[in-house]
């Protein structure tokens, strides 16, 4: 694994009134990494997640992508610097075939303008053609290419979660957050997903932020931990180390 | 991949197709003097609305916002064009390329507007879009409703006041008459010119939605916070779905303007009503369905010409038929009994079901 570090976020700050939803938190990632998330129900982990999209502008702190400061930039532009995300409820174009979730997300990749697919010109066919091959590769890697024309809302739920990756996977990002990719798979199916992620990692060389509760999942692939508790670090780390920390242990059994 | 490619090109090939043979077949039969004059007098009504019609379904049921105001691009579209016209016929030229350039000034002009309206708006969350079309129909209307533009010697005369406020020398004449419109443009569309435009508008929409910029459009109706997660533009691809819908609605203008004798700015024309039956055309037709707004179109045209002879019950009858047809096109438990009769129909003629 190289050191290059992809993700670098110093003393980030919210709160919604009076609560503190994330205070001073911090954390580094490198690249090719698989980074895990973890903390109790309203931890605030989805606010972090929020807070590196765009969703919320922090009230303080400092959010580097490959060096560059991202703060401020809204959740469009941010994608377009490289960062990707699945959502706790998934949010698909629930209308749309399965392949143009995917090939949607590829529409800053392939260049032709809207006159010259009105006007069907060879552009428009040269361009679709690539996308439809973009699109079916992405949805091969989760083995969803054989429902590549069943409407997205159609598809069961496992499916769905996994289309979410392949439509985030298709803007190209460097950095994808996934928030609780496991959430309602049964065994088998987290089991398929953790092969799945290693896999995206090392097919796209993806450094990959999640957020799960499945323990399973988070022992079986995260290399390092960051453990959130009433918004603040608990505790960060190998994952090993961290899963036996006193402190950690506490907030997850409740005393 | 290709099965799915192909389900959108053959909607709309049976469309085209469609459009086509039904302009054949009418012009022939009405060539024959066989299609009833009460139908013969609607046709450039019938590819007027549905314009109109297809045009509103790409902000309603393509790009998921709700305008209230369609009929005020409508009378942009017809009062703009026909100024053009009737200016021309004062000056003595009268042909085919005169009505292509109103058409095109319609077409702009219309278009213009709702890029206008569109920026500020549709920045906005919510229904905001809604509330602000209904105001700009109902203040287009009024004011083509109230002006009075001139032409003599001295050139173009406007004023909001009164028919002698524009004091006009002689040999000059009046091209809006306030209240009384627009008198003598001439009669340019034909059903021939008004099915071309429908072909055109069809063909553009079918297009914009078959691509990239209509895949972004339709993602951002969806699902607004995943579209902008994956980066796509929310302002931009609203507006452009906003802005090419104004420029048809505006070509809707334009026939209709070309279709009378006279052109005035009233309620019935242009009023808000105007905009509530052209929405009604769209929902009874199904939100995003082109094929199924012009047949809509058609239907509800013709269905208060049939009823006329029942006098005080038509508006009665053709309300009760409007929300029979609505159940039966929107009603969840309809749309399912009619996917299962389907899939039993597949089943039937062995057709995988995926
Ligand atoms: N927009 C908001 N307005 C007000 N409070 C909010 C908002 N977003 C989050 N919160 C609050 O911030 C806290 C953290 O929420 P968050 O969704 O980040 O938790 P989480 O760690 O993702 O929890 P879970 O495991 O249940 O998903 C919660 O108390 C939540 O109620
Ligand atoms: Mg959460």
């Amino acid at each position: 694994m190289s050191n290059e570090i992809v993700l670098n976020v110093n003393s980030l700050s919210i709160s919604f009134g009076g609560l503190k939803a994330v205070s001073d938190f911090n954390i580094d990632i490198k690249k090719k990494e698989i980074y895990g998330l973890i903390g109790p129900n309203g931890a605030g982990k989805t606010t972090v997640f929020n807070l590196l999209t765009g969703v919320y502008k922090p009230e303080a702190g400092e959010i580097l992508l490959c060096g560059e400061n991202i703060v401020g930039l809204d959740c469009v532009s941010i994608n377009k610097k490289g960062i990707a995300r699945t959502f706790q409820n998934i949010r698909l174009f629930s209308n749309m075939s399965v392949i143009d979730n995917v090939k949607v997300a590829l529409n800053e990749h392939y260049k032709y303008n809207t006159l010259q697919g009105i006007l069907r010109l060879r552009k428009y066919f040269e361009c679709e053609k690539k996308m439809d091959e973009e699109a079916n590769n992405l949805l091969k890697v989760f083995s969803i290419d054989d429902l590549a024309n069943v409407t997205a809302t159609n598809l069961p739920y496992g499916k769905q979660r996994k289309l979410e990756i392949a439509r985030a996977l298709a803007t190209r990002p460097k950095l994808l957050l996934l928030d609780e990719p496991a959430a309602g798979m049964n065994e088998n199916e987290t089991k398929e997903l953790m092969e799945t992620i290693l896999k995206v990692r090392d097919e796209f060389d993806m450094t990959i932020l999640l957020i799960e509760h499945d323990m399973k999942l988070v022992k079986g692939i995260c290399e390092r931990l960051t453990v959130l508790n009433f918004g603040k670090v608990l505790s960060s780390g190998n994952t090993n180390d961290v899963l036996n920390d006193k402190e950690v242990i506490k907030a997850y059994l409740g005393d | 991949m290709n099965r799915l490619k192909n389900k959108k090109f053959i909607d709309k090939i049976i469309t085209f197709f469609i459009i086509i043979v039904a302009y054949v077949v009418t012009d022939v039969l009405n060539n024959m003097g066989m299609v009833p004059s009460l139908i013969s007098g609607l046709l450039v009504s019938f590819c007027t609305y549905s314009i109109i019609a297809v045009a509103l379904n790409l902000v309603v049921g393509i790009s998921g916002e709700l305008s209230l105001g369609h009929a005020g691009f409508m009378c942009i579209g017809a009062f703009s064009s026909a100024i053009f016209t009737r200016y021309m016929k004062f000056l003595g030229v009268e042909n085919i390329y005169i009505f292509i350039i109103a058409i095109i000034i319609g077409a702009l002009v219309s278009a213009l507007f709702g890029f206008l309206i569109g920026i500020p708006v549709l920045r906005l969350k919510g229904d905001y879009l809604a509330i602000v079309t209904l105001a700009f129909g109902e203040i287009i209307k009024n004011i083509f409703n109230a002006i009075y533009l001139g032409y003599d010697e001295n050139g173009f005369h406007v004023t909001l006041k009164s028919a002698s406020a524009l004091k006009l020398k002689e040999g000059g004449f009046f091209i809006i008459k306030g209240p009384q419109g627009i008198t003598g443009a001439p009669r340019y569309s034909t059903f021939l010119i008004a099915t071309i435009l429908l072909f055109i508008c069809v063909f553009v929409i079918y297009n914009l939605i078959d691509q990239k910029t209509g895949r972004a459009i339709m993602a951002l109706r969806d699902n607004r916070i995943a579209g902008e997660s994956i980066g796509l533009n929310v302002t931009k691809y609203k507006l452009i779905a906003f802005t090419i819908s104004a420029a048809f609605a505006g070509i809707a203008g334009v026939l209709y303007a070309h279709n009378f004798h006279t052109l005035t700015a009233s309620t019935k024309n242009f009023g808000y009503n105007m905009s509530i039956t052209i929405l009604v055309f769209v929902v009874l037709g199904g939100m995003g369905n082109i094929r199924g707004s012009i047949i809509s179109v058609v239907v509800l045209t013709i269905l208060p010409e049939i009823l006329r002879g029942l006098e005080g019950y038509r508006m009665l009858i053709y309300a009760i038929v409007l929300i029979v047809v609505m159940i039966f096109t929107n009603s969840p438990f309809v749309i399912n009994y009619r996917k299962n009769l389907k899939l039993k129909f597949n089943k039937a003629k062995g057709v995988k079901h995926e």
